[in-house]
């Protein structure tokens, strides 16, 4: 007899996190889009990660998710450039060095195409930043879909980046935490597909949560 | 001289501020809580009443204890004379120029020193804020304890005199906290983004009733029919109150509108009196002007003059976050505000309020607002959203807490 997805009990719980974040600013500004492309080679890891995958966190109003290419509009007014930048899609990635490389090869093709940016002073600096994250486990564990969904309910903003977003870092697999868990304990590849295809880019955090709890709902009755 | 310790009022709980910023969030503000249980804080600033520090402290620290992080909140005191040195220093922090001689940064190490021999600092970590009291890490020893500089004024542009007296100071501490990343200086220690934060169950900014609200400008003469410009900000050149009248003035020429301009001193200013006697000549003859000069516990008559107000301006010359303007867009309201210190992180230009660089600039987005009602409703709209998101005292709790756990860890 099949077991309902909603019975289906996993091996291994979910553990959910609470994730902060202590913003720390770096001590060199960046004035121009040359030293832009030059502090890209150099700067953190962390930082590429906190100007790209955390910023998704923080804009709803800018026309870019990306740090990097918000500056380029704004403080530089390089429309084109930004435009690039912003297009880099995280989802695809799942290393900072190749989002670097990326990254620097966009700003160092631009300037060649348009050697007159490489030095003109931006309206504002850029600060690279970098995120200190640190994580606590939160609430129960997960043993089956509803639970999971309880505990989605139940996470804040922060934890539910770290679970959807930041975790395609972690896992190095072009996924999210949840789906990972699912595909692995409940055995549900389609279920964990269909998850990980939610567009994130477009989403509020909130809506975020509601868009994940639209597909495990009907999903937990089957 | 001894220091003095704060009071402390009957304030809303955390659970009470679920309601706003949902039950999520609180429970993992408990859980990193949990892991500080037993640790505890010291707070220091220069002054108990008036400008945004010492309201921060106020609703900060009760929930710091409520978490059992225990937290103490000192004064540091000192005499009008080093109000007067630190009030210069505050200035050229600024950008302004700096006139002191040699015994202003005597007397301004005395009084730190003075109070460093009656405070006591067997807390984990010690919190100085501001420069006022910087000097109190002479105190500092090789023990356990992490001191932390919390600067919320903008280092943007400081007078060299007066930031090469402070730096080597500064440069002793384990780390320093900073309201926007064009605020540092390039430190040696690690330096923190803190964007300061407004409290919505406090009665600056809960919500109030339309009738209570109608009242308070009608207590103040002010025509609830007409449109109402208001700034709100102690009198403080820097706060450009006279450059505020002249807006005014440039927009009176087209819409009939009435200025309130609210304010009040905090006990470490001593300029105050006589920028409000400069306003107030500058205000002469026109009944539309309403100077208000308010005592320190009118926060309730703010919240109204705000929530009555068409458009609230804050035309800042220098500025270190201007929390009026996280206030306003809190309720809603259309922002006109100069870009200058932590303001461009709160007014998004065109899409939660306006930025602007001139008296003449100023006047003109008021009257844009102005004539586009609906336009200046979504700017309150989107403004009140991303205060939700980033200004809440919720998160300066959960920042201060995640603070706590990386300087523990070893940053």
């Amino acid at each position: 007899m099949a077991v309902s997805l909603e019975a289906k009990r996993a091996d291994q719980p979910f553990q959910f996190m609470a994730a902060s974040y202590l913003i720390r600013i770096g001590a060199q500004p960046v004035q121009t889009l040359g030293d832009l492309a030059k502090s890209l080679r150099t700067c953190p890891q962390a930082s590429i990660f906190y100007h790209t995958f955390q910023s998704l966190e923080a804009h709803h109003y800018t026309s870019f998710s990306s740090d990097f290419a918000q500056w380029a509009l704004t403080a530089c007014n390089e429309a084109a450039l930004a435009e690039q930048l912003a297009i880099v899609d995280l989802r695809e990635i799942v290393s900072l060095e190749d989002l670097r490389r990326i990254l620097v090869d966009i700003v160092s093709d631009y300037l060649k195409e348009h050697p007159q940016a490489a030095d003109r002073r931006a309206f504002e600096a850029f600060y690279f930043c970098e995120a200190k994250e640190v994580t606590v486990p939160s609430g129960s564990p997960a043993w089956t879909l509803p639970e999971l969904s309880e505990g989605i309910r139940h996470l804040g903003h922060q934890s539910l980046h770290y679970h959807f977003i930041n975790s395609r870092l972690r896992l190095q697999l072009q996924t999210n935490d949840f789906s990972y868990w699912i595909e692995r304990n409940l055995n549900h590849p389609w279920l964990a597909a269909r998850l990980n295809r939610i567009d994130f880019y477009n989403d509020t955090l909130d809506e975020l949560r509601q868009d994940i709890l639209r597909v495990l709902e009907p999903a937990e009755s089957q | 001289m001894s220091t003095t310790e704060v009071a402390k009022p009957v304030l809303p709980v955390l659970q009470d501020y679920a309601a706003i910023v949902g039950e999520p969030e609180i429970l993992e503000l408990r859980e990193l809580a949990r892991r500080l249980a037993g640790r505890r804080v010291k707070m220091v600033n220069s002054t108990a009443v008036g400008g945004g520090v010492a309201e921060i402290l106020n609703r900060l620290v009760p929930l710091m204890e409520e978490v059992n992080v225990s937290t103490r909140w000192e004064v540091i005191t000192g005499g009008e004379k080093f109000f007067h040195v630190t009030k210069a220093f505050h200035n050229a922090l600024h950008g302004a120029p700096y006139e002191g001689a040699q015994d202003w940064f005597d007397a301004f190490l005395a009084t730190n020193e003075d109070n460093r021999r009656r405070m006591q600092f067997d807390e984990d970590f010690i919190i100085i804020h501001d420069p006022q009291p910087v000097a109190l890490i002479a105190e500092r020893n090789s023990g356990p304890r992490r001191w932390v500089w919390r600067c919320h004024i903008d280092l943007s542009n400081p007078n060299p005199q007066v930031w090469d007296f402070l730096r080597p100071w500064v440069d002793r501490y384990d780390a320093s906290l900073f309201s926007s990343p064009q605020f540092t200086r390039g430190l040696r220690i690690p330096q923190y983004l803190f964007y300061p934060t407004i409290d919505p169950l406090a009665d600056k900014n809960r919500e109030l009733e339309p009738q209570f609200v109608r009242g308070v400008l009608e207590q103040f003469h002010v025509d609830p029919a007409r449109p109402i410009l208001t700034q709100i900000s102690r009198f403080d050149r820097l706060k450009d109150p006279v450059g505020v009248i002249r807006a005014y003035r440039l927009v009176k020429k087209y819409e009939d509108c009435q200025l309130v301009l609210a304010g009040g001193s905090a006990t470490d200013d001593p300029e105050g009196a006589a920028v409000l006697q400069e306003v107030e000549q500058a205000a002469a003859g026109d009944p539309d002007i309403h100077i208000l000069n308010l005592p320190p516990w009118s926060h309730v008559e703010i919240n109204a003059l705000q929530r009555g107000s068409t458009i609230v301006i804050q035309k800042s010359l220098k500025e270190g976050f201007g929390l009026t303007v996280s206030e306003a867009l809190w309720k809603k309201k259309p922002v006109v505000a100069s870009a200058v210190g932590g303001i461009p992180s709160q007014v998004i230009h065109k899409l939660t309020g306006m930025l602007v660089h001139s008296v003449e600039g100023t006047a003109y987005q008021i009257r844009f607002l102005l004539a586009n009602p609906v336009f200046a409703k979504t700017l309150g709209e989107n403004g009140h959203q991303h205060v939700k998101e980033h200004f809440l005292l919720t998160q300066n709790l959960r920042r201060y807490l995640v603070l706590f756990l990386v300087l523990l860890q070893g940053d």
